[in-house]
Order: structure tokens, then C-alpha cells, then sequence
């Protein structure tokens, strides 16, 4: 198969388990406890590294963009630079790569080793359609807590370029505050939001499909985690361009 | 050996069919829709042919034994009815419904009648022993005081209550395949599927396991396929019986010169066809040089 052939193939086959899971969301039985299961797992485990990212990186930027501010003498508006530049870029997109890392590869081992193991098998001869059980509950808590943590990065990676601000260049935090206030529109922010909706398709659609797609026994749950998170990475960023364009010519923003 | 009741339950049946099955049945007069019926099945991976037109039927509370040597389907056989591979060519009947042209949804009512015990047991490690075995019930939404009763039961009948909360990872290999037994058993499948469950047990364990596919076939009437290397258990399954006694109790016999058990058939695997289909007398007396081998190691 010629990689562009391998590339649509691949893509129907997620497409098609992303339709069979949501669309099997609403028939019984229904796995609520499960859902929020994995909310729990992906949303509130994630937190720490999420926050911690979030924060550095809104530090790192005032640290970096500072100096060139000052010299055009826009100092004051370093508030705005950082809040624009993370809650409608780095914020989904970091959050987005760091949970494909620890979420992406954790889903398609787990899924990948049931396989193998005949779990999945014997989970459909027991009567269960694992799409339903398995594959739902982890692409909707993805869905559901992407944005959340997305948000939490922003405001801590605010928090952080705030700190950076008034410890190492010595300015008013009010000063800083403002700048964010004026800076950021409420288009920005539903951008922001919508972002890490289709991140987090993305991500649960390429980690369950590889997951669930493992063959080769205990050496294919490791190339089908490696598959997942690289492969879930890189969509994100490709796909971010494309979101970033609509989101532009949709909501208008960034246009100023 | 139908008794008066077995009979009962096999015309209820007939009953509670569709009346599009029973053009079928009409088709074939005086014949219950057997449980299992394969009809010419073909199934190669790649370019290597597994199953070359196998046909046979699984008669309501028959059981049928497979043999053959290893990697000669057999397992894959017992997919093939789940559903959980599609054959390439050929039918393949549940109670008269050609399963080959179900989808995943359509195929789930079916795999609700069948049990599997599959053969590396293939236990769900994040769960424990309670919850594997009350699998397909608590998927059915029942309440958990039965639940609770029906697991202790069925925990009971392969005698490892003691191990109800126990992890997977904890249990040895033939406990792990009796838990597996007891996950498959619950609920009462009408279809009970045992892919090689003796395979790596102690004699003793073995034998329970045979005595209870026996218990199976001869006092709840189900239906079951019995995949197997040992001729142990071929000789279990094809020559003794279970019955209560006046006690209440369930004993075992043999067969004899009074009575002979025709709900036991062995059928032989080679080269993806089936080469000898009968009783196990049969086996035992056919002249066939590989069948020979087979049942003794050596020629
Ligand atoms: N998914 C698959 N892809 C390719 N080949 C397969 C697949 N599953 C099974 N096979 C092949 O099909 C053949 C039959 O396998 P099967 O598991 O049915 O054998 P078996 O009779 O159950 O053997 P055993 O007694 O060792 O369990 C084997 O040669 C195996 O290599
Ligand atoms: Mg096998």
C-alpha cells in the first residue's frame, strides 16, 4: 500500500470508530460510572504536569519577550503578548501534546494488551461491544477534560508570566494584569476552548484505533504506543494550523 | 437419553420460533433446528488455508468433540461461531440464524446464548474474580443480590469460592481456567464453547472439568462443542453419564450393555478437513493410519 492509500485507510478506520463509539453513547447499556472514571484518570491525574507546564511556559515567554518590549518601549503591554500567545496557541496546543503523551500511550497500551491477550475477544463473546465500553468512555473524558485543563494551563501559564514579570523585570503586577485584561477577547477565549475539543478527538481516535488495532503479541503493544502518542502529536500540531485558520476567518480572531 | 421433561423443553422451543424459522423447520419435517451447523465453511489467512470446507452439525444437547493435532483450526473453529472472525466462504447456523451475514450489533443476541471458555483463559486483569464472573450480568443490568447469589454459584460449582476476591494476577494457571469456566457458565448458556479447558491441569482438575461439561450436557440439556488434545477426556465425555440419584445427588456412570450414549460425537480435523466424524467406538476401531496414530502417539 503507497502511504497516501495507508494515510485515507487509516483515517476511515478512525473516522469509523469514532462514529461507532459516540453514536452507541446513547443506546443502553450506558457506562456513566466509566466516563467519569476515566475523567478522573485523564483530567485530574493530568493536572500537576499540565499546570506545571502551563506555568514555566508563561514565565519563559515574559522572560524572553521582555527585553524586546522594553526596547520598543511597549513594556507595559507584556500582559497582553503572554495571555494572546497562550490561551490561543500554546495553551491547547501544550496541553494537547502532554496529555498524548501520557494519556495517548497509556489508552493504546491498555487497549493494545487486552488484545493481545484476548481480553477484547472475550469481552465481545461475552456480549459487549468494546467500541461502546472501552473506546466511548475515553474519547468522550478526553473530549470533556482537554478543554478543562487547557483553561487551568492558561491561567496558571498567566499566573507564571505574571510572576516573571514583577519578580524579574519589577513590574506593577497591576500594570501586567491590566495589559491581560485589555488583551484577550472572548473570541480568543471560546477559540481556546474549541481547540482542545478536536485535540482531544484527535488524540483518543489515534490512540484507541492503535490500541485496538495491536498485532504481534507484547512487541505490538510497544509499536502501537510509540504510534499513538508520535502519531497523535504530530496531528495535533498539523491540525492545529488548519483549526487556527478557521477559528480566524469564523470568530475573527488574531485579526486584530 | 431425552427424558420427559428434556422433551418438553425441546418443543417449547420449537414454540417460541419466528415463523420465518419455521418455514425452515417445514423444509425439513421432524427435525429441531440443531444448535450449531456449519455448512461448507472455507477460511484461509493469507495464502495459508486453514479450514477447507468443513461441514458438521451440534445437534441441541449434543456436544461434540474436536480433535486434531495443533495450529489445525480448532480454535479458530470456535471463533468462527462467536463471530469473532468471519469465515471466508460457507454458513455458519446458531439455532437456525445464518450468523456469517450478522454485523457486530446483530451478532450480540447471539453470543448472549453462548458460553466460552476460551483457551488461555483470557480473564480481564483489571477485574477480580467477582467481577469477571459477574460479567455478562452485571452488563445485563441485573441487581447485584442476584448477582451476588448467582457468582457464589457458579464460584461453587468449580470449586474455587475461596478465591472470590482475589486478582487474576494472583490466581495459578488452572484456577485462572476455572475462573474462566465459571464466566462462561453463568448465566446459563444454551451453547457452551470449551476451547482446550483441560489442557496443562492436573488429572484430578481435568476430570472435574470433564465431569462438569458431563453435568452439563446430561442434566441441563446444553449444547456444547469440546475441543481437546487429551484421549482422557474423550473417553470421559463419550462413555459416562450423569444422573441424580435418589439422594438428590448427582453421580456419574458408565455406559454399558443396557444403554449407549448417542449425544457424544467426535469429530477429526486434518489438513482443514474433516476426516472422521462418529462415535468414539468408532474411532477407536478405524483403520485409518494418522487416526491411529493420533489416539495412541505412535503408530
Ligand atoms: N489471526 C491470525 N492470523 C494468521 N494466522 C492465524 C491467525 N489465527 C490463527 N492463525 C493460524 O491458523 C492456524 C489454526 O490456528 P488455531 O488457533 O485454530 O489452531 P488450534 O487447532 O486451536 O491449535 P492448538 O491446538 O494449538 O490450540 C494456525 O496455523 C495459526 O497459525
Ligand atoms: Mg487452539
Amino acid at each position: 500500500m503507497n502511504p497516501f492509500t495507508k494515510f485515507l485507510f487509516e483515517l476511515q478506520e478512525i473516522s469509523l470508530l469514532l462514529w461507532s463509539a459516540l453514536t452507541g453513547v446513547f443506546r443502553r447499556p450506558r457506562y456513566i460510572p466509566e466516563i467519569i472514571r476515566q475523567m478522573d484518570i485523564i483530567g485530574v491525574g493530568s493536572l500537576p504536569i499540565v499546570l506545571l507546564t502551563g506555568f514555566f511556559t508563561g514565565g519563559v515567554l515574559i522572560l524572553q519577550t521582555f527585553p524586546t518590549l522594553e526596547y520598543y518601549g511597549i513594556h507595559n503591554e507584556a500582559g497582553r503578548s503572554v495571555a494572546t500567545s497562550l490561551i490561543r496557541e500554546l495553551g491547547p496546543v501544550l496541553t494537547a501534546l502532554m496529555v498524548s503523551g501520557r494519556i495517548g500511550s497509556a489508552i493504546s497500551a491498555e487497549l493494545g494488551s487486552m488484545v493481545v491477550s484476548q481480553q477484547i475477544d472475550a469481552m465481545r463473546a461475552l456480549g459487549t461491544d468494546p467500541h461502546k465500553k472501552l473506546v466511548a468512555p475515553r474519547v468522550l473524558a478526553l473530549i470533556i477534560m482537554l478543554p478543562l485543563l487547557t483553561v487551568a494551563a492558561d491561567i496558571f501559564g498567566i499566573v507564571g508570566g505574571g510572576v516573571s514579570a514583577s519578580y524579574i523585570f519589577d513590574q506593577d503586577l497591576n500594570v501586567f494584569l491590566n495589559s491581560v485584561r485589555n488583551g484577550i477577547t472572548s473570541n480568543d477565549l471560546l477559540g481556546g476552548v474549541i481547540k482542545p475539543i478536536f485535540f482531544g478527538l484527535i488524540i483518543g481516535g489515534i490512540a484507541c484505533h492503535k490500541g485496538l488495532s495491536t498485532t504481534g503479541g507484547t512487541v505490538g503493544v510497544g509499536r502501537s504506543t510509540i504510534n499513538a502518542v508520535v502519531l497523535s502529536s504530530i496531528w495535533v500540531i498539523i491540525f492545529d494550523f488548519f483549526l487556527a485558520k478557521a477559528i480566524q476567518s469564523i470568530l475573527g480572531v488574531g485579526i486584530i | 437419553m431425552l427424558n420427559s421433561e428434556e422433551f418438553d423443553k425441546t418443543l417449547v422451543i420449537e414454540e417460541d420460533l419466528e415463523p420465518t424459522d419455521l418455514e425452515d423447520a417445514v423444509d425439513e419435517p421432524n427435525r429441531v433446528l440443531p444448535a450449531i451447523e456449519f455448512r461448507d465453511v472455507y477460511l484461509s489467512f493469507d495464502d495459508n488455508t486453514i479450514l477447507n470446507g468443513i461441514s458438521f452439525t451440534v445437534r441441541r444437547g449434543e456436544t461434540k468433540l474436536i480433535l486434531g493435532r495443533s495450529g489445525g483450526g480448532k480454535s479458530t473453529i470456535i471463533r468462527l461461531i462467536l463471530g469473532l472472525l468471519k469465515p471466508d466462504s460457507g454458513q455458519i447456523l446458531i439455532d437456525g440464524e445464518d450468523v456469517t451475514v450478522y454485523d457486530e450489533r446483530e451478532m450480540m443476541p447471539v453470543r448472549q446464548k453462548i458460553g466460552m471458555v476460551f483457551q488461555e483463559g483470557a480473564l480481564f486483569d483489571s477485574l477480580s474474580v467477582y467481577e469477571n464472573v459477574a460479567y455478562r450480568l452485571i452488563e445485563q443490568g441485573l441487581d447485584s443480590d442476584e448477582i451476588d447469589m448467582e457468582v457464589r454459584r457458579m464460584l461453587q460449582f468449580v470449586d474455587l469460592e475461596e478465591a472470590i476476591d482475589k486478582m487474576p494476577i494472583e490466581l495459578s494457571g488452572g484456577m485462572r481456567r476455572r475462573v474462566g469456566i465459571a464466566r462462561a457458565l453463568i448465566g446459563d448458556p444454551e451453547i457452551v464453547l470449551f476451547d482446550e479447558p483441560t489442557a496443562g491441569l492436573d488429572p484430578p482438575t481435568a476430570r472435574t472439568i470433564c465431569e462438569l461439561a458431563i453435568k452439563l450436557r446430561d442434566l441441563q440439556d446444553v449444547s456444547s462443542i469440546f475441543v481437546t488434545h487429551e484421549m482422557n477426556n474423550v473417553q470421559y465425555l463419550s462413555s459416562e453419564y450423569a444422573t441424580v440419584n435418589e439422594d438428590g445427588q448427582v453421580v456419574f456412570e458408565k455406559e454399558g450393555e443396557k444403554l449407549c450414549l448417542i449425544n457424544t460425537e467426535v469429530i477429526m480435523l486434518r489438513d482443514g478437513k474433516i476426516i472422521f466424524s462418529g462415535s468414539d467406538e468408532q474411532l477407536r476401531n478405524t483403520a485409518d493410519p494418522y487416526i491411529q496414530k493420533f489416539i495412541h502417539g505412535k503408530t
